[in-house]
């Protein structure tokens, strides 16, 4: 039902009897009186306190002893922390988490779906398995992931009983044996050609590049959330009927080519909200790292949701954390504010 | 099968040749998906002698009473209560909730109850880090920090958002000739909710129930937050100090994620049908 309808239902029954419209008056009065109460509840415990997590940022909190006066210049705990070489490697390593981890699950979830979407033998079974860590906690998939990166075990155990590293040690190479979770490494490092336009890039402290040790968690988040990326394409494909891909056989494309030029097209919604939500979850990561490698070597696994945890309940600068978990907030809605603004439109 | 869209002998032979290919696949990546259960699954069952990085891959060569789950299962089953304790009330409470104030938004629009609407989805979505500070502060002022009666509270608060979404999607496909047929009949606004609404609800009612279960059961953060006493902290928080914990063998730490992990996997093995449901509900759009 529009607004406009709604508007206009009182005014119909107003003009049959009056005793009428004092109950419907009141209908509308009740609908506000219920929901009154979760509004009132969410008002606080969402806005007023990200508005109070916000005055903390400012203030000068930064012991135990509550200090809510205001720091002079403003936003100079800001300064502060974009200066931290350490939250300077959260912000890269977020991005680069993020773009390891959509990719990885975003194809993963796609190959998936497309894969059961020939309906062949057993393939509820099949749809079954690949979902079902998406019911496991993060914590479990961390504890679990983190013996199957550990360089002593695990994956590198593979290497080998397959004879990888015999062959590698005939060729007079070493054995490969990758640090996983505990490498240092930055690959791909940027400072040098970030120095071109930047000249001061050459003097940072931070490497920009990508954190060896975040693959892992990549792969783990993958793990857990390629099967839900799967739920969504697969829900998505079953709206497409038949016919569709019939027509597009007809016309002469291939199986493939219905996939690429006909179902993936007609499925960009899905795409979108596949997108949005892993790019929400993957700002937001906190349970995954924090099990699976914590910080990391050289703060190569650290996140800002770490650095938040860490600053506020650990090392009482409740300012610097409350600066941290804004800038959180911040990265999180100009992903989903213009998500829900789109579909509060498309609704009405 | 796709082979009967495909008349000519020949096409069907190359589809069959193909789907085998394509089956392979799936199978490959099912074993692969399933590797981390069974190196969970594998290694809690081996009792302590038996346990060695270098025979990770390695199934228990026997089972003992001396095996993982038995010690995981006296260090965690206190926090699997504490947990269940937390669940169930803020499962029940929040979808209760959520279904009064789904029906409200779907069926009596008022001018900006979508915005509204809205600004209550946004609190599904935001880093909880930003509300954290001022929560537990709150939390201690009203003496309910540190207790599982104070986890109970936030996940109700934080997840009316996400109830209210759901059963508000499921309310709005219910026809409004309906809700006016018991309009005629005299029946006013909460009359035709618990009368008309809540008995078609049961759906919905399993979908959200089985959305905020996992969910709560899940949680970490507000766990590790809100409550700082180790025996009274749910057991995601417990696993966590497990596996942090160097005196402990790590097959007692593959068994607890086991443990840990149970209830939602039985639920999800039991009723995924209504899981899946609960996955398109809560994340394709309001």
């Amino acid at each position: 039902m529009t607004t406009a309808q709604a508007t206009a239902a009182p005014t119909q029954r107003a003009a049959a009897s009056s005793p009428r419209r004092r109950w419907h008056l009141s209908e509308q009065a009740q609908t506000i009186l219920l929901l009154l109460p979760s509004i009132i509840a969410l008002a606080i415990f969402i806005y007023v306190f990200i508005g109070t997590t916000f005055w903390v940022s400012l203030s000068n909190w930064r012991t135990l002893k509550p200090d809510l006066t205001l720091r002079q210049p403003l936003f100079a705990t800001y300064g502060d922390m974009f200066s931290m070489v350490r939250w300077q490697a959260d912000l890269r390593n977020t991005l680069v988490f993020t773009v390891f981890f959509i990719g990885f699950a975003l194809t993963l979830g796609l190959t998936l779906a497309i894969l059961l979407d020939r309906e062949l033998f057993a393939h509820s079974f099949f749809r079954n398995i690949f979902l079902f860590p998406y019911a496991l906690s993060f914590v479990v998939t961390g504890v679990v992931w983190r013996w199957i990166f550990n360089p002593e075990t695990g994956i590198n155990l593979f290497f080998e009983v397959l004879g990888i590293n015999g062959l590698l040690h005939q060729a007079g190479l070493g054995p490969l044996r990758p640090g996983w979770l505990t490498d240092p490494t930055i690959v791909a490092q940027v400072n040098s050609v970030l120095a071109y336009a930047w000249p001061a890039a050459a003097g940072w402290q931070m490497k920009w590049g990508i954190p060896l040790a975040m693959v892992p968690v990549a792969i783990a988040a993958t793990w857990q959330l390629s099967g839900f990326v799967m739920a969504l394409y697969v829900g998505g494909m079953a709206t497409i009927s038949d016919e569709v891909r019939e027509a597009a056989r007809i016309d002469g494309a291939t199986e493939f080519q219905v996939y690429t030029k006909v179902i993936i097209p007609i499925l960009r919604p899905v795409t979108i909200s596949v997108f949005v939500i892993l790019l929400h979850v993957s700002l937001k990561i906190f349970d995954l790292v924090y099990t699976m490698s914590g910080v990391g070597p050289g703060f190569a696994t650290d996140v800002p949701s770490i650095f938040v945890f860490e600053m506020m309940f650990k090392a009482t600068r409740y300012n610097l954390g409350s600066a941290a978990a804004i800038v959180m907030l911040l990265l999180v809605a100009l992903v989903i504010v213009p998500y829900l603004v789109s579909n509060l439109r498309e609704e009405s | 099968m796709t082979a009967q869209n495909h008349p000519k002998g020949k096409a069907r032979r190359r589809v069959r040749v193909g789907s085998i290919f394509v089956w392979i696949i799936m199978a490959l990546m099912a074993i692969a998906f399933l590797m981390p259960v069974y190196v969970m699954v594998a290694n809690g069952l081996k009792d302590a002698p038996n346990v060695s990085l270098s025979t990770m891959w390695n199934p228990p060569p026997q089972v003992t009473s001396q095996n993982g789950f038995v010690g995981a299962w006296q260090r965690l089953s206190p926090n699997m209560i504490n947990s269940l304790i937390m669940v169930i009330p803020a499962t029940i409470l929040s979808s209760l909730i959520g279904a009064i104030n789904g029906y409200l938004f779907a069926k009596w629009k008022f001018p900006g109850s979508d915005l509204i609407f809205t600004l209550l989805l946004f609190g599904f979505f935001i880093p909880y880090q930003s509300i954290l500070l001022p929560l537990v502060r709150f939390l201690q002022v009203i003496g309910a920090y540190g207790s599982i009666w104070g986890l109970v509270l936030v996940h109700v608060i934080y997840g009316i958002p996400i109830t209210t979404l759901i059963f508000r999607n499921y309310f709005a496909g219910v026809p409004t000739e309906l809700l006016d047929a018991a309009r005629v009949d005299g029946a006013g606004l909460i009359t035709t909710f618990t009368r008309v609404m809540l008995p078609l609800s049961i759906p919905a009612f399993v979908v959200v129930g089985i959305f905020q279960f996992t969910n709560i059961w899940n949680d970490f953060l507000f766990g590790i937050t809100v409550v700082p006493n180790p025996s009274t902290q749910p057991v995601t928080i417990a696993l966590n100090n497990l596996s942090g914990t160097f005196s402990v063998d790590w097959n007692v730490v593959m068994a607890g994620a086991v443990i840990a992990a149970l209830p939602t996997a039985i639920i999800y093995i039991l009723l995924g049908r209504f899981f899946v449901r609960g996955i398109l509900a809560g994340s394709v759009k309001g």
